[in-house]
């Protein structure tokens, strides 16, 4: 048996720096094959079990260890639409590939880069397969938000024959797909794709239609739609609420990502969004989109980013994978530090003052709790800050929403297992209900919202 | 795609046009805003909208060139699709009979005041206007404002028209001459800043419609964050009305200002492309 995953190909750290092509270069069909080989095929396949769509991984890595490339990928598909997009972002090794049992041994095998090989196989070969489209129900359901909770209910729904529309609030569909993950790790060209898929299983997108004001969900509900999902994800930027935050040069990552990722301020003047390029910027936060965040900043051209970030290296959210992938593309890590201030000059940011943090007892969240160390303040000398500590909840919803009901932080009560909110043909999931979270754990509360909203269809009338 | 149905040229630097664009019509209300995006390489930018006719399907909407977004938007033409017309966003401006209400507008501000002026006098407020401008040339909607207003007072910078000096002049004659129950300000930072100074000393209560720069318009990026009593508020979800004698302006006007050395470079690519 083979301890070791075959190896991906990436672009040199140095090189990668320089362009916003993807990173990760995928494997090879050899490669692919290779990898699959070492699948133990066991007969518990706990790898599912950790999937939140329940990919049949055990029978998909099979066919690929056939040679049966697009055997593969129309298995992925009977459970995921997105299998391009969740082969890249998914944190496989907190899911599926936690529970494989060559991980004991070795290496786990690699699930979330073999699906991604199937997926961008297909593609490549233009061999994308629509399915025939069912007779329609004549039941109408409106998705809001076009994020991978939305896209998966909307597929799923296509699927079971009824007529959907996706409302999306920005000018393109993906949500967090196109304006928060970066081009070189999810490139935009394959969230489109993926989108069009769905658009060939019949479901209709409405961009720059903003629910909550354009349209009420009781405007929806009055009119032509028997359901709605509510996807909206995770709404309003987090600050830390420290002085200087409004300084000219301090963005929240949700600004920053959206300036360069879905507004393209990366080729700026060829496109008109401009983004401040840094020359010392720093990043506060340790989950995924600070690490886009920073990657992001060094590709703008800056010579120097901190990743700020209050607890030891053990506690960030982030992907290991991308941990490891800023570090070797030179972000500096502050690790147990905290920012207090931000300090100014003309009206710009000229720094940010910040304490050394040392580690407690843990808090409610299980981690150890930072306590700041006295008169450990100093200074990073810093032109553009990034705030990437989170996100609220977006009001427009909520605000507009008359019977819906909220937990005490603002966020939408749905059942877990159905999706179901206090209003009746109402479902909500992903992070609008959870907090911010991840693309799978999205796409898992839309699978389950879409088989209780098919469920209510069905029995409704 | 959205439709421009009719353009026109209303002073050197200030141009109207009608959109087709009949959800937005059918919801928007006076003091609301939509995002504009001209194409695919186009940035977004917020926009009041000046007046909207609900039968019709149509938005229209007033705008100044100073950048090169609105130097793009005023060179297109009748029948040209704008990719993005996002809206109605933003809380409509409160509207309610407080008796007196003087509205204050400074250059392209008298577009956006005018939807609010019409509501206002049709809630049975006594309406009077101040619009003021640079010069004559620069006074734009001026009959519109006069058939909404029960009184308009016109100023100019230079004397050109109307009386001579700034709109916080003719304010605050009015202020002493009579009781007012609410002033409504809508025009660069600066003018607003100053309105809310006047009223201040006279205690009357006075809304403003800010104007911060913005990239969605919904509440997600915060961009548009603006001080308001101590408090960080985004303008998009939160405004665009506040009470002027919170804000601070000093912060919205530095933020205003934070892509001023790209707006000369996106305009110098503009000139040259435009120019091939």
């Amino acid at each position: 048996m083979m301890l070791q995953r075959v190896k991906m190909a990436e672009q040199d750290p140095k090189v990668r720096i320089t362009n916003f092509d993807e990173v990760a270069l995928g494997y090879t069909p050899e490669q692919a094959v290779q990898e699959a080989k070492r699948c133990l095929q066991c007969k518990k396949f706990p790898c599912v079990q950790g999937c939140p769509v329940e990919v049949d991984i055990p029978a998909f890595i099979q066919f690929i260890a056939e040679g049966d490339f697009i055997g593969a990928i129309r298995k992925i598909k009977e459970k995921n639409y997105l299998p391009a997009i969740c082969g890249r972002v998914c944190p496989q090794e907190d899911q599926c590939e936690k529970l494989c049992a060559l991980g004991k041994k070795g290496e786990p095998l690699a699930i979330g880069r073999l699906e991604r090989f199937a997926a961008d196989y297909e593609r490549a070969q233009g061999m994308v397969e629509i399915p025939p489209r069912p007779k329609s129900t004549g039941e109408r359901v409106a998705v809001i938000g076009s994020g991978p909770a939305g896209l998966t209910v909307a597929g799923d729904l296509a699927q079971l024959g009824h007529e959907v529309t996706i409302f999306e609030g920005l000018h393109k569909a993906g949500g967090v797909l196109v304006y928060g993950i970066p081009e070189f790790r999810l490139p935009k060209a394959i969230v489109q794709a993926e989108v069009e898929y769905l658009q060939k299983l019949g479901v209709e997108i409405r961009t720059s239609t903003v629910i909550g004001k354009l349209f009420t969900i009781d405007d929806l509900l009055n009119n032509r739609y028997d359901a709605v999902f509510i996807g909206t994800g995770a709404g309003l930027p987090l600050f830390l609420g420290i002085p200087g935050e409004n300084l000219n040069g301090v963005y929240s990552a949700n600004e920053f990502l959206t300036r360069s990722n879905l507004m393209k301020a990366y080729l700026f003047p060829e496109y008109d969004t401009p983004i401040k390029r840094g020359e010392k910027v720093a990043v506060v936060g340790g989950g995924n989109v600070a690490m886009d965040a920073a990657r992001t900043a060094l590709r703008l051209g800056a010579e120097d980013v901190y990743l700020v970030y209050r607890r030891s290296e053990a506690e960030m959210p982030a992907r290991v994978e991308e941990i490891e992938r800023a570090k070797e593309e030179g972000v500096i890590f502050k690790l147990l530090t905290n920012p207090t201030k931000i300090l100014g000059k003309d009206g710009w940011v000229c720094g940010m003052e910040c304490l050394k943090m040392e580690l407690g007892e843990p808090d409610e969240s299980g981690r150890r709790r930072p306590v700041p160390i006295k008169g450990s303040e100093f200074v990073i000398d810093v032109d553009v800050v990034v705030i990437a500590i989170g996100t609220g909840v977006n009001p427009l919803i909520p605000k507009s929403t008359p019977g819906l009901k909220l937990n005490k932080r603002g966020y939408i009560i749905a059942d877990e297992e159905t999706g179901r909110t206090s209003r009746e043909g109402v479902y909500a999931g992903g992070d609008i209900v959870t907090g911010a979270a991840t693309v799978i754990l999205a796409m898992g509360a839309g699978r389950k919202a879409a088989t209780a909203i098919d469920e209510y269809l069905r029995n409704k009338s | 795609m959205f439709e421009i149905l009719e353009k026109k040229v209303l002073s050197p630097e200030v141009s109207l046009i009608r959109i087709s664009a009949p959800d937005i019509a059918r919801r928007v209300k006076a003091g609301q805003f939509v995002i504009i995006r001209i194409d695919e390489r186009g940035e977004r930018i917020p926009l009041t909208v000046a007046d909207f006719d609900r039968g019709e399907g149509t938005l229209t909407i007033i705008f100044q060139e100073v950048g090169k977004t609105t130097k793009h938007l005023a060179s297109l033409s009748e029948g040209t699709l704008l990719a993005d017309v996002v809206g109605p966003l933003g809380h409509p401006t409160k509207i309610g009979n407080y008796g007196c209400v003087i509205c204050v507008a400074g250059g392209v501000g008298a577009a956006h005041i005018y939807p609010v002026t019409r509501a206002f006098k049709n809630a049975g407020n006594h309406v009077i206007t101040i619009l003021g401008a640079r010069s004559a040339n620069l006074l734009v909607w001026e009959d519109e404002l006069k058939m909404a207003s029960d009184e308009l007072y016109i100023t100019t910078d230079d004397g050109s028209k109307g009386r001579h000096g700034l709109v916080t002049d003719a304010l605050r004659d009015l202020l002493q001459e009579k009781k007012v129950d609410l002033v409504m300000a809508v025009g660069p930072a600066i003018m607003m800043k100053f309105v809310c100074k006047t009223t201040l000393d006279f205690g009357v209560k006075t809304m403003v419609s800010l104007n911060p720069i913005m990239v969605d318009g919904t509440g997600m990026c915060g961009a548009c964050r603006v001080s308001v009593g101590g408090e960080t508020k985004f303008c998009c979800v939160d405004g665009p009305d506040f009470d002027g004698h919170q804000v601070d302006f000093d912060l919205l006007i530095a933020r205003q200002r934070m892509y001023l050395e790209e707006e000369k470079i996106a305009l110098e690519h503009y000139a040259k492309r435009s120019d091939n």
